[in-house]
């Protein structure tokens, strides 16, 4: 059977269809030290637990995991596929331990506390090696470098998957390639010209040929076509593979403004780390997809540590100059924004600085933007995943418009994991639904494959 | 528009640790790596980078080489995270910066070929010598019974000699962690309320020192040859490391024997002096040959050139002082003692002199710099 991917739901696959007997290829378009898609950037996956263990303090009810992606997803997660998630995921640890990767334990360092996930040692691309030093002992053939461009198809079956190497025949068939959200040309599609404005986080190879040729062949969709997980990043990264270094977290320090020097957004209304998506979102409607985060230089003392070094300037009026801001525009906002901050009863309480009759306000740590040097990070939107694939059920199955058109082909990770996550998110989400759903589609894959005959040992 | 904090790596700025300063400024920022061992913690409690934060890192840092594996920034990504080759060339600047006197740093420079070229003219000169001032007949003369060791080299020798020389290299060395320890002093804000070194943080660098406990990738193990863990390089330094420290207690139960109890050397295959020197001497050699085997056959992409030819050349002394101890010990009774006995206190003395001035002194530094981060978490 062929596995076409190369992260968490491509490996879990080829490991379970492995174990289950099963000869397996695995395609990854991305070269040899990029394997791993977007899983290498990751650090932790929620799953669920009754009791603490040595990986994750207190308890994850599975009731509460439900509960929060329902409320992540606006109630559009598949509830079948959140059951089959949720029951699933306590394996999680303990399944991964045995394939030889190491998580964290909350002892072993500084991790921030979270009930909810656990930490692979080393990071996600630790986790990857491990997966697939494992894949290699079980004779998983790992061929990164090569992309599949579609399938082929004759009748209700698929036979082999095309490839710039030539056809490569299986009874069976895993697409664990991830969304569609690396390719610039389609997201223009959705987003017109502020696309050109997007960096991409992760992997530059996940392109959507096979989400493409899925969707051409009749298979339903799932999610929202122009969905995109967004996170502000510095407007300086690289267009690809920034991964987790590249965000800027200090918006709720300073203010935030377009090119026209103009705030749009209540920069205090969230302090929480859900701030750099809301941000990311924002972003997206700003002119030329930019925006500048501004500080003076007690701000930026307190904010956190970012990749570049911000643009620095003795006024105002010379940081407009350095960033190409409106300058005029940017003294009206600052002017304005500092004489409408009212300093709490208790001063030292940051938090409670707020400002009054100031259109949008600021709600919480509206100090003065007074002290020199005064630093502004450009930002713009980094895309993450995209709320957007195929429809599948609890075995992976892709779902056909006429009814099942195409029996011998599953979909594993974020290729379908628009099913839970039409929109929003949770930390740690993504690495569990590449997990759960891949090492499913492996195990029924390899089934589908025994059933064709000469795919099975 | 790209500022330092991302620029590829610029080899003029890497001596100064600019470098090290633009990849632990990612790090500082990932993060996803502090389970592996100290070095991130503490890298983030000194977020400041200051030059001798640099070399405090760079020296608790024990070279597992797991980060760099475990990077998603490593190269060919833009960003050209090499943790552990960065980290060990700026270790490797600070011995010589830290060298005293001053005048001798230069024995770092060249790949370690200095230090080796000087450790095998210390061990010709002092062969030779012996040659030319022990008559023939002496010297080829299958000694035995007490004192036959002294009829070649005559105690006095022996004891000046390692009294010397092992005397002015510990001086050196604690000059050396002396400036080391200044110079790497934390921000006030970051040394925490006690301060000086409490019995717990001791007793706790103490137990990190004496069991690697930063060599072993956050507990998998370590990237010795590729990026698959793996204890060996641990499991040989142990041997190594402890092997030295029973051929030094055979030393000194010798001279023990000697001047307390008057039993000059040499000593029964059954003795305390024996045993000890025999199993320390095994375990030299063992250690020495594994981390040989190792370097051979290790990923360089990890490792600094310069450092690594160092390492080699100093393992391959150990090798010499373990091996020819052995052999004296095995050759004893015969003819081929007095040269035997002669090459061998020549390496020892080779070794001795060479302490502060090889890649030795990475044991003192780096019990200094686990000692200060035992001091700091303690504050914490
Ligand atoms: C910066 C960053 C940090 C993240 N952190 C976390 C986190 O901490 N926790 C979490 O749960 N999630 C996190 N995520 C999301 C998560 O890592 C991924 O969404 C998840 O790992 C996806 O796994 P996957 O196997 O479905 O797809 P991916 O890991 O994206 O893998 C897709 C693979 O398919 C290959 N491929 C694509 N097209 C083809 C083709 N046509 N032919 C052959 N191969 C192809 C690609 O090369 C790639 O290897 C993060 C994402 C980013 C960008």
């Amino acid at each position: 059977m062929l596995v076409i991917g190369g992260g968490a739901a491509a490996l879990a696959a080829a490991l379970e269809a492995a174990a289950a007997g099963a000869r397996v290829r695995l395609l990854d378009a991305a070269p040899p030290p990029l394997l791993g898609g977007n899983t290498r950037h990751s650090r932790n996956f929620r799953y669920a637990h009754d009791a603490p263990n040595r990986y994750t303090p207190d308890a994850y009810p599975a009731a509460q995991f439900r509960a929060d992606l329902l409320r992540a997803s606006g109630g559009g997660a598949d509830p079948r596929l959140l059951d089959t998630l949720v029951a699933q995921s306590r394996e999680l640890p303990d399944w991964l331990l045995a394939q030889g990767v190491a998580l964290q334990r909350p002892a072993q360092g500084p991790l921030p506390y979270s009930r909810r996930t656990a930490f692979f040692l080393g990071g996600g691309m630790a986790a990857v090696r491990a997966l697939a030093d494992r894949a290699l002992a079980l004779g998983v053939a790992l061929m990164p470098g090569c992309r599949a461009d579609a399938l082929v198809r004759s009748g209700g079956c698929a036979t082999a998957a095309q490839t710039a190497a030539g056809a490569m025949g299986a009874g069976a068939f895993v697409l664990a390639c991830g969304g569609a959200h690396a390719d610039p040309i389609r997201l223009a599609r959705h987003w017109g010209q502020a696309a050109a404005g997007f960096i991409n986080r992760g992997t530059p190879h996940v392109r959507g040929e096979l989400l493409d040729w899925l969707l051409a062949a009749g298979a339903v969709a799932a999610g929202d076509r122009a969905g995109l997980y967004l996170v502000a990043v510095d407007a300086r990264s690289p267009a690809a593979d920034g991964g987790i270094v590249t965000r800027i977290r200090g918006m709720p320090l300073g203010i935030v403004v377009d090119c026209a020097g103009r705030r749009r957004h209540d920069e205090g209304a969230d302090t929480a780390s859900t701030r750099y998506a809301r941000w990311g979102q924002r972003l997206a409607a700003y002119p030329a997809q930019t925006g500048w985060l501004v500080l003076d230089a007690a701000g930026l003392r307190a904010a956190p540590a970012a990749l570049y070094p911000p643009i620095q300037a003795p006024s105002i009026a010379a940081l407009a100059a350095a960033t190409g801001v409106d300058a005029p525009g940017l003294a009206a906002t600052v002017a304005a924004y500092n004489a409408s901050i009212q300093p709490p009863a208790d001063p030292l309480a940051t938090a409670d600085w707020c400002t009054v009759g100031l259109v949008p306000p600021k709600s919480a740590h509206a100090r003065p933007i007074a002290e020199p040097p005064f630093a502004a990070y450009p930002m713009r939107p980094g895309v993450t995943f995209a709320h957007h694939g195929v429809a599948v059920d609890t075995r992976t199955r892709v779902a056909w418009a006429d009814g099942g058109s195409v029996h011998n082909v599953f979909a594993a990770g974020m290729i379908m994991a628009a099913n839970l996550i039409p929109q929003g998110y949770l930390s740690g989400l993504a690495v569990s639904i590449s997990l759960v759903f891949g090492r499913i589609a492996g195990r029924e894959a390899a089934r589908a494959a025994g059933r064709a005959g000469g795919g099975a040992r | 528009m790209n500022a330092p904090a991302a620029r590829v790596i610029d080899p003029a700025a890497a001596a100064d640790g600019a470098e090290t300063r633009r990849q632990l400024g990612i790090c500082n920022i990932c993060n996803y790596c502090n389970g592996l061992c100290a070095v991130f913690s503490a890298a983030e409690r000194r977020h400041r980078l200051t030059p001798g934060d640099l070399d405090h890192l760079a020296n608790l840092c024990h070279h597992c080489r797991s980060c760099l594996y475990d990077c998603q920034y490593a190269p060919p990504h833009a960003f050209a995270v090499n943790l552990p080759r960065a980290l060990a060339r700026q270790r490797w600047h600070s011995y010589a910066r830290y060298a005293w006197p001053r005048a001798l740093a230069g024995s770092f420079a060249g790949h370690g070929r200095r230090a080796g070229l000087l450790a095998v003219a210390v061990v010709l000169a002092f062969t030779l010598a012996v040659v030319l001032t022990v008559p023939a007949p002496t010297l080829f003369a299958a000694h035995a019974g007490p004192g036959a060791f002294y009829a070649v080299v005559p105690l006095s020798v022996m004891t000046a000699g390692a009294v010397l020389s092992l005397g002015f290299a510990l001086f050196a060395i604690a000059v050396g962690v002396r400036r080391f320890w200044r110079t790497t002093a934390p921000a006030p804000r970051i040394a925490g309320p006690g301060r000086g070194a409490g019995g717990g943080a001791l007793a706790r660098a103490a137990l990190d020192l004496l069991t690697l406990k930063h060599q072993s990738g956050g507990g998998p193990g370590c990237a010795d040859l590729d990026h698959r863990p793996s204890r060996r390089r641990r499991r040989f330094h142990h041997a190594l490391f402890y092997g030295f420290l029973l051929c030094l207690g055979a030393t000194t139960v010798a001279a023990l024997r000697h001047h307390m109890l008057g039993q000059p050397a040499p000593y029964p295959l059954l003795s305390a002096p024996v045993l000890l020197g025999t199993a320390g001497g095994i375990g030299m050699v063992v250690g020495c040959i594994g981390l040989l085997w190792l370097r051979r056959r290790e990923d360089p992409a990890p490792t600094h050139p310069p450092s690594r030819g160092a390492d080699v050349a100093l393992t391959w002394l150990l090798l010499a002082v373990a091996a020819t101890g052995l052999a004296l010990l095995a050759l004893r009774g015969t003819s081929a003692m007095g040269l035997l006995l002669a090459v061998h206190l020549g390496t020892v003395l080779a070794l001795f002199v060479l302490l502060p001035y090889t890649k030795m002194v990475h044991g003192a530094y780096r019990a200094a710099a686990l000692l200060r981060d035992a001091v700091e978490r303690a504050g914490r």
